[in-house]
């Protein structure tokens, strides 16, 4: 009896785990240094939305984005203080801050990350050039 | 409380029974009837090992461009996934691909389906384009790659990739395919924002077929070969 309660526990558990697997939109960066320690979802920011409206040369060149998921140590305060996400989403240029789970919303736990990279996505880690290996000896 | 507990247990244990056995009906009816199921002389099921499946590495996604709140990395729980707008929805009537966001950003672009701002506040301010093409010969069989300035700098500007991606110099920086894989050089957009490089993207970059007499050097090794 306490046999298929336990497996059928167990049956439940395991199909709730595996449900689905990743497959969000490329380029989708999860941001999570200080959200979950805070007891926030991590930020999913979508490239993709924000380049059918803007230029790379914005973010990346005049508001000063690094190349780097996670690399740009984004806080609440700096936000608020207009930088970063707070250059645009302020009211002005786009709907302001108090909407928190417009940008927190991903699934707790989730590593920051850039979704779908092709490093990601490999089935072995790449292999290092002849020439490179050399040059490192 | 432990009784609760129990059948509640219970109760979610006979769920899983039942969709199980739906799921099993369901498969059984449509599967396919094989000769030999008619004539019933071999089996009607062949157990192939697990380990040998078809496969048993390829990722694909299921479904392209899926919605947020069934993506994976978005909390459907979160009232906010729910405002945030399906890709499919934005890129419809877009140029497509076979990769990334399956669909064609520098098409998209020039055919005039999007306009992005080059300002964050002016939409009239327009970017500086430079028409330059790089040919960067390659080692191997692979068709030589054209870097075309223009597609870049009409989304990037200068600083973005010089002096810190690439001197700008013709020919005076390495390049590798393993660094674009491991996410340098190329690599630090192609794979993560920009196309990605998958069998069918590689001749995005890779665009100038080689002459029809090309032949990839050999080796030393087969060179040294007494028995070639
Ligand atoms: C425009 C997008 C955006 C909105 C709206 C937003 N946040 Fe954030 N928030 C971020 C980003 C990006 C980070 C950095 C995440 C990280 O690295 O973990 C962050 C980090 C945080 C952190 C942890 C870091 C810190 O500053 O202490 C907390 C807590 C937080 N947000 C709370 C909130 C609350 C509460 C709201 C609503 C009033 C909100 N956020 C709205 C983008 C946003
Ligand atoms: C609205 C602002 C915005 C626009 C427009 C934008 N990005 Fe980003 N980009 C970001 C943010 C935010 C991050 C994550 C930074 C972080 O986590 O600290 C990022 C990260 C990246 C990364 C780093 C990935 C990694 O971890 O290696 C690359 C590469 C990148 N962007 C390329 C591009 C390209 C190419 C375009 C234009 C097609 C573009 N971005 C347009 C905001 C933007
Ligand atoms: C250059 C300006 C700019 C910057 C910087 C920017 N955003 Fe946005 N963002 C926008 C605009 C404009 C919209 C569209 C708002 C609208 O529809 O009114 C938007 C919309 C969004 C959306 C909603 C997408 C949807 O499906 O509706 C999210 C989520 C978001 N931004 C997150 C972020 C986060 C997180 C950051 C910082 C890491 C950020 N944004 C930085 C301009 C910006
Ligand atoms: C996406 C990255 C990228 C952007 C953006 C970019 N370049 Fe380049 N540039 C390159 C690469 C790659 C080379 C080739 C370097 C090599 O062959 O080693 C190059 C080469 C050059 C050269 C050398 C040409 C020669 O004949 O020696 C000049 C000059 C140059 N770029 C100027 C610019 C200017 C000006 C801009 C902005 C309008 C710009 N680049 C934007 C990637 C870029
Ligand atoms: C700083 C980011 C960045 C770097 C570095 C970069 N690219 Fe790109 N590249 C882009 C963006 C953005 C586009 C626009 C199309 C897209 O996003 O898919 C693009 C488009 C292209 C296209 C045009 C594709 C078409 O459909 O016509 C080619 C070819 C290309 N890149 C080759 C290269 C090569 C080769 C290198 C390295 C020498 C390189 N890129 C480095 C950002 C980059
Ligand atoms: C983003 C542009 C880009 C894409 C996409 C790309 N390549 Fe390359 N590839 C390059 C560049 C740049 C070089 C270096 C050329 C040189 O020597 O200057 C290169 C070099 C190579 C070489 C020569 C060996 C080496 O490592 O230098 C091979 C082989 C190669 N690529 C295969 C591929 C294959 C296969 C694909 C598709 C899966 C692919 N490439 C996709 C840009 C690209």
């Amino acid at each position: 009896m306490w046999r298929y309660a336990i497996f059928g526990l167990v049956g439940w558990v395991s199909a709730l785990l595996i449900s689905i697997p990743a497959q969000a939109e490329y380029a989708d960066v999860v941001i999570n240094n200080y959200a979950d320690a805070a007891g926030m979802r991590p930020v999913v920011f979508p490239h993709w939305y924000h380049r059918v409206r803007f230029r790379c040369k914005v973010c990346h060149a005049d508001l000063g984005f690094q190349f780097k998921a996670g690399g740009n140590k984004i806080t609440m305060a700096k936000i608020v203080d207009g930088q970063f996400c707070g250059a645009c989403h302020n009211g002005e240029i786009s709907w302001s801050v108090e909407n928190c789970g417009m940008c927190h919303s991903g699934v707790p736990g989730t590593a920051t990350q850039i979704h779908g990279s092709t490093v990601q996505r490999l089935v072995a880690p790449t292999y290092e050039a002849l020439s490179d290996k050399k040059k490192a000896q | 409380m432990r009784m609760i507990a129990t059948i509640a247990t219970l109760a979610l244990s006979l769920g899983t029974a039942a969709a199980t056995w739906a799921a099993d009906k369901a498969d059984n009816n449509s599967k396919p009837v094989t000769s030999a199921e008619i004539t019933g002389s071999v089996p009607a099921q062949i157990n192939v090992s697990n380990a040998n499946v078809f496969n048993r590495l390829l990722k694909k996604d299921k479904e392209r461009n899926s919605a947020p709140p069934t993506d994976g990395i978005h909390d459907a729980d979160n009232e906010g996934t729910h405002q945030l707008q399906p890709p499919k929805v934005a890129y419809e009537g877009f140029p497509t691909t076979e990769f990334g966001n399956y669909i064609d950003w520098v098409k998209s672009l020039n055919g005039g389906n999007i306009n992005p701002r080059y300002d964050r506040e002016d939409p009239s301010v327009e970017p500086i384009v430079m028409d330059l093409d790089i040919l960067r010969e390659v080692k191997a069989s692979m068709p030589d790659v054209i870097f075309p300035h223009k597609p870049h700098t009409q989304w990037l500007h200068c600083s973005n990739c010089h002096p810190k991606i690439f001197k700008p110099q013709r020919g005076s920086n390495q390049i590798n395919m393993s660094q674009i894989l491991l996410g340098q050089k190329c690599g630090v957009c192609h794979g993560k924002v920009s196309f990605p490089i998958t069998t069918k993207s590689c001749t995005k970059c890779h665009s100038k077929p080689k002459p029809a007499e090309w032949k990839p050097p050999l080796s030393d090794a087969s060179v040294k070969n007494p028995w070639r």
